[in-house]
C-alpha cells in the first residue's frame, strides 16, 4: 500500500525523487480521512515552495486540509487532470492522481523524511 | 494534512456521500447514542418541562413527541431538544450529547415543581433509521405496526424481542424512526437492521452522513445554527416559540426583542461559484463584513454548495446576493428559500 521508494511526512504527504525532480501527493491514510474530495487547489508551474510550508488544499465533503509542501523547489508541473476529476485522489492517491511535480533545491530534505516502516507505524498500522 | 484526530464517533463508514445517497433513496442507520436523555416525572412535570421549554407541552398527546428548545433569561439557547410525552406525569427529553450535563443542571435548578429530574443518558442508546425503505426495514424486526405511529409519535413496544421505545423522529428530512433501548441490546439491533435492510440498499451512516442530510433539510445544529447567544427569533424557529402558553424561562427576553425589531436571521444560502462555505467563514453584503456562515457543505443531493449564514435582518430575505470568504477569496452567494431539499411526497 505505501510504496517502499517513496518517502513520507507526518502532514500525509509523499515524495517519489526521480533525479532532482520530486512527485508529491497525499497518502491513502489521507484520502480516508478526508472522505469525498471534492476540490484540488494546487500551485502552478513556476511557484516557489518550501519544505513544511502550504502550498494548496484539498477539499473534501467534510473539511479543507492544507497541502504542506515536504521538499524545497520550484514546481514544474501541476496535475491539471485532478481539477476536472478530484475523485482521482480517492482512487489512486500514490499513482495516477499525484499532486504536483518539483525541482528540489535541497535534495538531503528527501533523506530527512519518514520511510514508508515508519509512516506505517506513525499512522499505527506497523507490521503490515 | 494536519488534523484528523480525536474521532470517537464514526464519520464515515462507506464514505458521506454514499451513505448520503443510501439514506435518500434506500436507508441509512445511524448510531446516535451520544444523544442524552433526560427523564421528569411527578404530578407536575409537565409544568416543569413547560416553564424550561418554550413550546406547549399542553399540546401533546400520550404518545406524542415535539421539538422544543430550552432558553437562558436573556432568551439565548441553552440547547434544542425534543420532549417525548410518556404519560400525564412522565416526560423522556432527548438533548444534545455535549449539552446533555448542562441541561440537566439548568432544569434542576428551576424544579420548583417537586418533579423527579434524572440524567438518564447512560440508561439508552439510540439508533436511527432513516429513508424511504426505513419503515419496510423496521418491520421486519418489530410486531408493532410502524404504519400507524404518525410523525412527530412514538410507542413503547420490541424491536427484535428488546424492548424500545420507537418514534418517528428523524434528523435527516427522511421518515424514518428514532429508537430508543437498553445499551446492552444497541450492538445486536445494529446488526440485525443492517441486515434486514440489505436488500432495500440500507447502509450505515456516520457523523458526515447525518450533518449533510440535516443541512439539506434545513435543521439546526447546535453551536452552529443556535447557542446561546442567539435566540429562536433569530434562528428562524419561530415555530417552536408558544408564547401564549404563559410564562417560561427566557420568555421576557424575546418578547422584548419581538418588540425592538431583529438585527440579524438565520438564512440559507447556496454558492455561485468555486468553492464551499464553512462554519465561521465571514459572509459580505456590499463589500463589507455582515455576517458569518454557520454550516456549509457540498450538497450530495442538489449537486450545490450550500450554507446557512446570519446575516442582518435587512438583508435577510431570499435573492440576496452576498459574498463568502473563502480562504482569501470572496466567492459570490445568494440566499435562497429553505429547505435546501424537501423529499418527494
Amino acid at each position: 500500500m505505501y510504496p517502499e521508494n517513496y518517502r513520507y511526512t507526518k502532514e500525509h504527504e509523499w515524495v517519489r525523487l526521480e533525479g532532482d525532480i520530486a512527485t508529491v501527493g497525499i497518502t491513502d491514510h489521507a484520502q480516508k480521512e478526508l472522505g469525498d474530495i471534492v476540490y484540488v487547489d494546487l500551485p502552478k508551474p513556476r511557484i516557489i515552495v518550501e519544505q513544511g510550508k502550504a502550498m494548496g488544499s484539498v477539499e473534501s465533503v467534510k473539511a479543507v486540509s492544507e497541502i504542506y509542501s515536504p521538499v524545497s523547489g520550484e514546481v514544474v508541473e501541476a496535475n491539471e487532470a485532478l481539477a476536472a476529476a478530484p475523485e482521482k485522489l480517492n482512487q489512486n492517491p500514490h499513482g495516477e492522481a499525484w499532486l504536483v511535480k518539483i525541482r528540489v533545491s535541497r535534495p538531503a530534505e528527501v533523506d530527512a523524511l519518514l520511510s514508508a516502516a515508519d509512516y506505517r507505524s506513525f499512522i499505527g498500522i506497523g507490521g503490515q | 494534512m494536519v488534523d484528523f484526530g480525536g474521532w470517537e464517533m464514526p464519520v464515515q463508514y462507506s464514505g458521506i456521500v454514499e451513505e448520503h445517497h443510501a439514506a435518500r433513496t434506500g436507508a441509512g442507520v445511524f448510531d446516535v447514542s451520544h444523544m442524552g436523555e433526560i427523564e421528569i416525572r411527578g404530578p407536575e412535570a409537565a409544568r416543569l418541562v413547560n416553564s424550561v421549554t418554550t413550546n406547549d407541552v399542553a399540546r401533546l398527546v400520550r404518545g406524542q413527541a415535539q421539538y422544543s428548545a430550552m432558553l437562558y433569561e436573556h432568551g439565548g439557547f441553552v440547547d434544542d431538544i425534543l420532549v417525548h410525552k410518556v404519560a400525564d406525569d412522565d416526560y423522556f427529553l432527548c438533548v444534545n450529547a455535549a449539552n446533555q450535563d448542562k441541561d440537566y443542571r439548568h432544569i434542576a435548578e428551576h424544579n420548583a415543581f417537586d418533579a423527579r429530574v434524572e440524567n438518564a443518558g447512560p440508561r439508552y442508546a439510540q439508533l436511527a433509521i432513516q429513508g424511504p425503505r426505513a419503515l419496510q426495514t423496521l418491520q421486519k424486526l418489530t410486531h408493532t405496526p410502524l404504519a400507524q405511529i404518525r410523525y412527530y409519535h412514538f410507542v413503547d413496544d420490541e424491536v427484535s424481542g428488546a424492548p424500545a421505545r420507537i418514534a418517528r423522529t428523524g434528523y435527516t428530512g427522511e421518515v424514518g424512526f428514532e429508537i430508543y433501548m437498553a445499551p446492552e441490546q444497541a450492538p445486536r439491533l445494529w446488526d440485525e437492521i443492517l441486515e434486514a435492510g440489505a436488500e432495500f440498499g440500507v447502509k450505515p451512516c456516520g457523523l458526515g452522513a447525518r450533518n449533510t442530510l440535516r443541512l439539506e433539510a434545513a435543521m439546526a445544529l447546535y453551536d452552529h445554527e443556535i447557542h446561546a447567544s442567539l435566540t429562536p427569533w433569530e434562528a428562524g424557529l419561530d415555530w417552536i416559540v408558544r408564547l401564549e402558553k404563559g410564562d417560561f424561562i427566557g420568555r421576557d427576553a424575546l418578547v422584548k426583542q419581538k418588540q425592538r425589531g431583529l438585527s440579524r436571521k438565520l438564512t440559507g444560502f447556496e454558492m455561485r461559484s468555486r468553492g464551499i462555505a464553512r462554519d465561521g467563514y465571514e459572509a459580505y453584503v456590499d463589500g463589507l463584513p455582515a455576517g458569518w456562515v454557520t454550516s456549509g457543505s457540498p450538497s450530495p443531493t442538489l449537486n450545490k454548495n450550500i450554507g446557512f449564514c446570519y446575516l442582518p435582518a435587512a438583508h435577510a430575505r431570499i435573492g440576496q446576493a452576498l459574498h463568502v470568504l473563502v480562504r482569501g477569496q470572496l466567492v459570490p452567494a445568494v440566499t435562497v428559500p429553505t429547505p435546501f431539499y424537501k423529499r418527494p411526497q
